[in-house]
């Protein structure tokens, strides 16, 4: 690619040492923040531009997680490396993807990015919520393409 | 009305599966549930297929699939609709096209495909003599086709107006007036001069006590005097135009205004609404609950008073965001739902029985 990096300098945060958690995700109905949390980053989810994880970016910490157990929601914050971030709508796919997955259908998952953290936070949150244009996203090769690069690039 | 007093229940009559994806909308065909004639409908997926079904008798309380459309889309159908005759079916699908279907002793033959889009197709509607077809995507763009002899359909007009994607388009039921509504969180009127030039009448947004996000559905009641909107702003909206004022050009057009925000109901984006025949107004939201709203004619007095009311809340009517719902257009008082669950549900309207 030819294009130069959005965020050149990241900075890099150092990688939390965790506890190994082995109690099985779906043995009880609660859901934890820290389980979502450890299962985002069980993935190693990429920053499209950096080979770090979105965890060392500070992109997500454990504090961006919260669940409502009673209504079976969960909101998601990020904050992008810089506000003028292009990727912010690929990482909110990627986080969306990755969590489809592993809970109950009936839970309503908010993807968002954090008050401040983006140049064009209303309009990057109203589309990370648009169900029918993250369907029509998800099947766009392209797109697709860079979602799956993001949540397998360790893999490659 | 008899709504006043009666107390009411959604009686779960069938749930269909079939689909493999999330069921994005469904569309009664107009020209049975009547005289006799069994009900069919067609729903579309996010398993790129659409399914027809039918009525196992027209008293009967089952339905069967009949034919499943694939391999002709090749992603995501997002609606489909029937020509007032219900001998035509057109499917609009993100891969930018949208699909003309004709029922051949009930084979379903694909006799034709409008291309122009850019991108994802998200609406269609028939006008009500089916003599036009209207069309809307992503692009922004709203597009006009004229039915010609032999299955041919002709570009008439391209509108352009709204500044996001276009996620719905609606003929008025009985003129040749077409509504769109929009991620812009507009709804926009468009009527051609009379000389086939077609533009933008009127814009309904928020300074007009409109919608303060994404437009998702309209509908109109049956005099198409009234119609209803439904956002992800959670509320639901009741307009209305002057119908004693209607001229057939549209010089003396009557502009639609607000009359009353339905809020506080629905806590998740509010995807579809329609209005009854009888006035019923059935909406399905990303709570996955369905509400049925009636006027309210027992206002205590109070001249301010609700001008519609909550006549009931099936909570959990599906697993997961219910993306449809549609009134039969039978004797009975039936309605279907479509959710991201993959399944289509059957309801009947029913009061309850002491």
């Amino acid at each position: 690619m030819t294009l130069g990096l959005i965020n050149a300098n990241p900075v890099v945060h150092a990688k939390k040492e965790r506890v190994a958690r082995t109690e099985d995700l779906h043995g009880d109905d609660a859901v934890d923040p820290l389980e979502i949390y450890d299962i985002l980053l069980s993935v190693d989810i990429r920053d499209p531009e950096h080979p770090y994880s979105l965890e060392q970016l500070s992109v997500l910490s454990e504090e961006s997680i919260t669940v409502d157990d009673k209504l079976g929601r969960i909101l998601i914050t990020f904050t992008p490396t810089v506000q003028h971030c292009s990727m912010a709508t690929v990482i909110g796919l990627c986080l969306r993807v990755k969590l489809k997955h592993y809970f109950p259908p009936h839970y309503k998952v908010d993807i968002k990015v954090s008050p401040g953290s983006h140049a064009n936070e209303e309009s990057v949150n109203k589309q990370l919520n648009d169900k029918e244009r993250v369907a029509a996203a998800l099947e766009n090769p392209n797109l697709r393409q860079l979602v799956d690069e993001c949540l397998y690039s360790n893999e490659l | 009305m008899e709504f006043v007093d009666g107390r009411f229940e959604l009686r779960e009559i069938q749930k269909l599966e079939g689909h493999t994806d999330r069921v994005w909308s469904l569309a009664w065909n107009p020209a049975t549930g009547v005289d006799g004639i069994p009900s069919v409908f067609a729903s579309c997926s996010g398993d790129k297929t659409v399914r027809i079904w039918e009525q196992s008798s027209s008293t009967s309380s089952s339905w069967l699939c009949k034919a499943v459309l694939e391999d002709t889309h090749t992603r995501t159908v997002r609606s489909c609709s029937w020509s007032p005759s219900g001998k035509l079916l057109a499917t609009a699908s993100f891969d930018a096209t949208t699909a003309i279907w004709e029922n051949v002793g009930g084979d379903f033959e694909c006799i034709s495909t409008l291309e122009g889009h850019e991108n994802e197709v998200k609406s269609i509607s028939w006008n009500a003599s089916g003599s036009l077809l209207a069309t809307c995507s992503r692009d922004k763009t709203v597009w006009i086709w004229e039915v010609q002899v032999g299955s041919e359909f002709d570009c008439v007009a391209v509108l352009t107006g709204h500044t996001q994607d276009v996620k719905m388009v609606q003929w008025h039921p009985t003129m040749d007036i077409l509504f769109s509504c929009s991620y812009d969180n507009t709804i926009k009127v468009w009527a051609d001069d009379g000389e086939d030039e077609w533009s933008c009448i009127q814009t309904l947004g928020e300074p007009n006590n409109g919608h303060s996000s994404t437009v998702w559905a309209l509908s109109f009641d049956a005099s198409g005097d009234k119609m209803v909107t439904c956002s992800d702003d959670l509320t639901l909206k009741i307009w209305g135009t002057d119908s004693t004022m209607q001229p057939a050009d549209t010089d003396g057009f009557a502009p639609w205004r607000h009359l009353y925000t339905i809020s506080g109901y629905h806590d998740r984006t509010i995807f579809s609404v329609h209005w009854s025949r009888e006035g019923i107004i059935a909406s399905g939201a990303a709570d996955d609950a369905i509400r049925i709203f009636v006027e309210n004619e027992e206002k205590d007095g109070l001249v301010d008073g609700p001008l519609y009311k909550l006549l009931l809340k099936e909570e959990k009517a599906h697993d997961m965001d219910i993306n449809s719902v549609q009134w039969s257009p039978g004797e009975k008082r039936l309605l279907a739902s479509a959710s991201d669950d993959g399944t289509i549900k059957m309801w009947e309207l029913a009061s309850v029985s002491c």
